[in-house]
């Protein structure tokens, strides 16, 4: 069976699962072509003030209290959402399955260090202390993305030391320990491969999260300023939800929908996943 | 002997995780940008350097950092969390002042959405088990309300009954106009605090929801209750007797390790509903850099949730002797 035919077949049985990852797709091309579709600038005035959505071919979504155009900005705003998204996600898996790879093929008290560390920051009050990491320095894409990797690697780093504590054990593993494999060739080439199912999944559980976060802090004033977000969009519409409602309804709905397609999408792959799993275990 | 052993552990554990905080905001102090002592000769209209390295010996920043987190530690003992220039007043005054409002909209959103999750929990997982409408409903809402953003969710509910059925006030804690007092003023503070504690709740409805279920179903499954099915007890009293007081442990254990959340989401429905809590405190100290005010609420806030954690541990271990004899969940 080619590979086309066999995610067809997965997608089938999947059907939520599939029309999150298309929407996702979707959104990340439209996002990226934005430019080219919406115009340079998010923040142009390119109308009247406070028009409301399907009064205009031009304006689909309406346009905020300067004239700006709602369709524009959120699509310039999935540009923000994704981007720190993306990049959170790959640096909190970098720290996570890097502290929890070590944490639990050691064992030990460097392991009982690094999990007594992890449950510190997981019992912590995330958001304020995102805001407080962002808010001292200085808000932009890169503080953002490293105030998320420090609220959310702990939980990473506990499921990936939870998969190496019961690996480290099996028979494969010893064999190579016993063939003369390093520690380092052994977590990487040996255990992480077999352990990556539960990382994909709590990846997207991250990048769920993390497209949460971002959008609290734009929504608090602490994004990129130069970036258009959502939830500085929502922040935006606070002072107008009398006269406008549909300035706070379409980012929010972005973001509920974006992120209702992440976590619908993990589910589907963990389910998939999970029953191609037992083929591979030994 | 062996509970006591526990508790002991516990609050140890708490005590070693209080350090920590301080431990970290400390370091984020240091992390603020502005030298402390220029600050502080600013506000004192000086720029001269003697002066300003008299200021700095005075306040400790010339001897080496261990030494001045032991000074840092034992003034946060003492409660003196420092003094915001901005608002002209002690940090920890400025703190106790909005503390009694969000532990009241945290100890109502908590309690509306532990009793409505696990009770529509409790609907989906009975429904579950014969395949009804319900259940995919009840999880539909759930799925729907766990990706929704708290701020956004403040903003549709303030939009729907505040602005166009005019039932509930949107912002607030009290109608300042009118001073009322006695019955009154507790009704006119229910009605600012629903909308508040609603929202905040939505979000952990979805997790109670999905928790309680599938917890549920899992107990469904055992044992102990198809023996009590063929012994013939009443259902009513297999699902009270039997399977809630198994089935909610996890729930329990589970609202203590989400306190740090609560906390979080209550940060962003403070700032939308202006609740005069430490969240909206935060929010007004961010715009003006206020460093000693956003640190200290850190501080408090997050010894707040360790504390309840520590709360809520000990209960469960009250609910489940199991915990004590070191039988517990990993």
């Amino acid at each position: 069976m080619t590979p086309f035919k066999s995610a067809l077949r997965i997608a089938g049985r999947h059907p939520a699962a599939a029309i999150a990852a298309l929407f996702l797709l979707g959104l990340t091309l439209l996002a990226l072509l934005a430019p080219w579709l919406r115009g340079d600038s998010p923040w142009a005035m390119v109308a009247a003030p406070l028009l409301p959505p399907f009064s205009q071919w031009a304006h689909p979504l309406g346009t905020d209290m300067l004239g700006r155009d709602l369709f524009t900005g959120l699509l310039y705003g999935a540009r923000s959402s994704l981007l720190v998204g993306a990049l959170s996600t790959f640096l909190t898996l970098l720290i996570g399955v890097g502290v929890g790879a070590v944490a639990g093929y050691n064992g030990g008290w460097i392991d009982a260090l690094l999990m007594r560390i992890a449950e510190f920051f997981l019992i912590l009050p995330a958001l304020f202390l995102a805001v407080i990491l962002v808010s001292v320095l200085e808000p932009s894409t890169s503080s953002v993305v490293l105030a998320i990797t420090l609220v959310a690697w702990p939980s990473v780093a506990r499921l990936v030391r939870s998969e190496f504590l019961t690996l480290r054990q099996r028979e494969f593993v010893l064999a190579a320990r016993v063939s003369g494999q390093s520690a380092a060739q052994i977590i990487l080439r040996q255990i992480l491969p077999n352990a990556l199912t539960p990382v994909l999944v709590v990846a997207g559980f991250v990048m769920a999260t993390a497209i949460l976060t971002e959008a609290a802090l734009s929504f608090l004033g602490l994004g990129d300023p130069d970036g258009m977000s959502w939830g500085y969009m929502i922040n935006a519409s606070r002072n107008l939800l009398r006269d406008a409602w549909w300035m706070s309804l379409w980012p929010g709905l972005a973001i509920l929908l974006t992120v209702l397609a992440v976590n619908l999408l993990t589910e589907g792959l963990r389910s998939a996943l999970g029953r191609q799993g037992g083929r591979h275990a030994d | 002997m062996k509970g006591l052993w526990f508790l002991g552990n516990r609050l140890a554990q708490a005590l070693l995780t209080v350090l920590g905080v301080l431990v970290l905001s400390f370091l984020l102090v240091r992390l603020a940008p502005g030298d402390p002592a220029l600050l502080m000769a600013g506000e004192a209209g000086s720029d001269d350097p003697h002066y300003i390295e008299q200021l700095r010996v005075q306040m400790g920043l010339d001897r080496p950092l261990a030494s001045q987190l032991l000074t840092y530690v034992g003034k946060v003992i003492r409660l003196d969390l420092g003094y915001s220039y901005r608002n002209q007043s002690d940090v920890w005054i400025l703190i106790a002042e909005r503390l009694p409002a969000t532990l009241l909209l945290l100890g109502s959103a908590f309690l509306l959405s532990s009793l409505i999750g696990v009770g529509l929990g409790i609907l989906a997982a009975l429904s579950a088990r014969r395949r009804g409408w319900l259940d995919k409903l009840i999880s539909t809402l759930a799925t729907l309300l766990y990706a929704a953003p708290s701020f956004w969710l403040a903003l549709l509910l303030i939009i729907l009954f505040s602005l166009q059925l005019g039932w509930l006030p949107a912002f607030g804690m009290e109608t300042v106009a009118a001073s009322l007092s006695g019955w009154d003023r507790v009704v006119d503070l229910a009605r600012h605090l629903l909308l508040p504690a609603f929202t905040l709740a939505c979000l952990f409805l979805a997790l109670y929801i999905q928790l309680t279920r599938s917890s549920l179903l899992e107990v469904f499954r055992q044992e102990f209750v198809r023996t009590a099915q063929a012994k013939g007890l009443a259902p009513r009293r297999i699902l009270f007797a039997h399977v809630l007081r198994n089935g909610l442990l996890p729930v329990v254990t589970f609202a203590g390790l989400q306190l740090g959340q609560l906390a979080s989401a209550s940060l962003l429905v403070e700032v939308v509903f202006a609740w005069p809590g430490i969240g909206r405190l935060l929010y007004d100290a961010l715009s003006h850099r206020d460093y000693p005010l956003l640190l200290g609420v850190f501080l408090v806030i997050s010894v707040l949730v360790v504390l309840l954690n520590l709360l809520t541990d000990s209960l469960c271990q009250w609910l489940d002797p199991r915990i004590q004899a070191g039988g517990g969940q990993a």
